[in-house]
């Protein structure tokens, strides 16, 4: 093709750096304020650069108690998608039946419709059934949007799985759990992990569906956003919201890792 | 290998194995069974639960749900001040996702187009990153970079253009005390945050059109510019479509983005977020959180003739 060995106009990629900028280089403020001497306003340039601010948030016990729940929400919630999202995957990749794509549409809508309805939604039902804001009623919202990345991960790979792969275990007298103990499940592993991960991510710094389903549990990104509401300890919210970008970061770039040479477009479609 | 053997040898897995193997449909629905119950009845159950609250009615004595059919909700949204929320969330949808089209599409061009190995897996981590992580942080990096002794009046300060922000701050409507309270400053905040779902479609779709549809138009003669107004361009057109439908409905239900940056006017989000919190109003909440529902099934109609479903 002719433009691939052409250079780009600068124009474009003039326009194409700027955008990738506009979108990195708030999150590089996050990092300078976490260090700034500042407690008062969000001044710039910071007055002085000083850790003390990561001593007095490791001696937090309320944010220590919001990462603990948040981990365990993600934890939990991450569990239920891998075996909603894998399920799904299975049903959904080489069968074809009646309402297979309204069902596919399905596991896409509490990503694509505002967090704020699905969290009305549940919470109005759990209103209804007289069921108390828990713990539980938090993994419930979070595994519900979870399962469309895991979903999408899974199918990507079970589509590119050759399907001769499982006849020829199968015609060697494997019985169908063999099959998928031996064939299936490995071929599957890499994406059920970086699947994984990314509901792990996403569950971890939800806030909205949270919200709406949480009862008097804080976690972390409910504690950052009555933070932000009304502000208490802004340098303490300075290093959380530092220490959120990393948490959700690493996940993000593992799942990228295990993927990249087999499914170019893991969540894509998300 | 012993595991082999539990699973091979022993003869009820095989049995139930080849008893499983010629009923496929029963397989089918023994996978499809948990995700459709919790689908189907948790979240769509919980779904139409809420079309059931926006008809009920609340004591206005008792503050207590009357669940009784009444269409009083319905007739309260067409209130003036109620209007002019729906109204200008639809606006401030429709101008972001535009803005997002705008930036997005040359990053997408050019990672499509002129990107590969190291580059290109550097700008998709790059879009992929702020599209999973880490929202309400992202929304506060604006706020330090929005306030009044924040860098952007750091900027127009040290450049001795104060004068020219200022100008800004004092236009009508998009003006306010500083950019973290203007809703000019929530209309950046908005496209920031919902850029990158508009990216990873368009880049799909370009990536998706046949070398040899190119070949075949600069064979012919069409110049680099007519081959991407005639070719690249309404080819990409489903992809723009299909990351529309996340700025745009992610826009219109948002209420935290207004809460944080912005003067006090009202989005539809916001409203919702109220009526069912502090006024406990939850059927008027449901009912006006159907509005939404209802501009982006308008929205999703249209999307669908521009065929954004085959690019998602």
């Amino acid at each position: 093709m002719h433009s691939d060995s052409k250079k780009a106009p600068w124009g474009l990629k003039t326009a194409a750096i700027s955008g990738m900028l506009f979108l990195h280089i708030p999150i590089a403020f996050i990092f300078l304020y976490a260090f700034t001497t500042d407690q008062k306003s969000y001044q710039f340039p910071p007055p002085g650069l000083t850790l003390k601010w990561f001593e007095k948030t490791w001696d937090r016990p309320d944010v220590w108690r919001a990462m603990k729940l948040s981990v365990e929400v993600a934890t939990l919630s991450t569990i239920m998608a891998l075996i909603l999202g894998t399920l799904a995957a299975m049903a959904l990749s080489r069968t074809k039946f009646f309402g297979r794509d309204t069902f596919s549409m399905l596991l896409v809508l509490p990503i694509a419709l505002p967090g704020i309805i699905s969290g009305l939604a549940l919470r109005s039902t759990f209103g209804t059934f007289e069921i108390p804001f828990s713990f539980w009623t938090i993994v419930v919202g979070h595994a519900t949007f979870c399962v469309v990345v895991v979903y999408n991960n899974a199918v990507a790979r079970l589509r590119r799985t050759s399907v001769n792969l499982i006849e020829a275990s199968l015609d060697l007298g494997a019985t169908s759990f063999q099959t998928f103990r031996y064939i299936v499940l490995p071929n599957l592993a890499t994406a059920l992990l970086a699947g994984g991960m990314l509901a792990f991510a996403l569950s971890f710094d939800e806030v909205i569906v949270t919200t709406f389903t949480a009862g008097q549990q804080t976690t972390l990104p409910i504690w950052m956003y009555q933070e932000l509401m009304r502000p208490r300890d802004r340098p303490v919210t300075n290093v959380v919201a530092m220490v959120i970008v990393l948490i959700t970061t690493l996940p993000i770039l593992g799942a990228y890792y295990l993927t990249r040479d087999t499914d170019s477009a893991d969540g894509s479609s998300k | 290998m012993s595991t082999v053997n539990s699973l091979g040898k022993s003869s009820i897995w095989r049995r139930l194995s080849i008893w499983l193997f010629i009923r496929p449909r029963t397989v089918l629905l023994m996978l499809l069974i948990p995700p459709l119950l919790w689908m189907g009845i948790v979240y769509l159950g919980s779904l139409f639960n809420l079309l059931a609250y926006s008809v009920f009615g609340l004591d206005e004595f008792s503050g207590q749900i009357v669940k009784e059919l009444t269409f009083r909700n319905f007739i309260d949204l067409f209130r003036l001040s109620n209007l002019d929320v729906i109204f200008r969330t639809t606006i401030m949808a429709t101008l972001v996702t535009i803005a997002c089209a705008l930036i997005a599409f040359p990053i997408a061009y050019y990672m499509a187009k002129y990107t590969s190995g190291k580059t290109r897996a550097l700008f998709y981590l790059g879009v992929m990153l702020p599209l999973w992580s880490s929202y309400l942080v992202r929304v506060y990096a604006w706020k330090l970079i929005l306030a009044k002794e924040g860098v952007i009046g750091w900027i127009f300060h040290s450049l001795g253009i104060e004068f020219v922000l200022e100008a800004i701050l004092s236009l009508p409507l998009v003006g306010g005390s500083s950019l973290s309270f203007s809703r000019m400053g929530t209309f950046i905040v908005l496209v920031y945050i919902w850029l990158p779902f508009m990216i990873l479609p368009i880049q799909a779709a370009i990536e998706r059109i046949p070398k040899s549809l190119l070949e075949a138009s600069s064979d012919l003669g069409a110049k680099p510019k007519q081959t991407f107004r005639k070719i690249i361009f309404p080819l990409a057109i489903p992809g723009i479509a299909a990351g529309s439908i996340f700025t745009f409905s992610l826009t219109l239900g948002d209420y935290i983005i207004p809460g944080i940056i912005g003067n006090s006017t009202m989005y539809i989000g916001q409203v919702v977020y109220m009526q069912q919190g502090m006024a406990g109003n939850i059927p008027f909440a449901a009912a006006f959180s159907l509005v939404p529902i209802l501009i982006i099934a308008v929205y999703l109609a249209l999307a669908k003739r521009l065929g954004a479903f085959d690019a998602l």
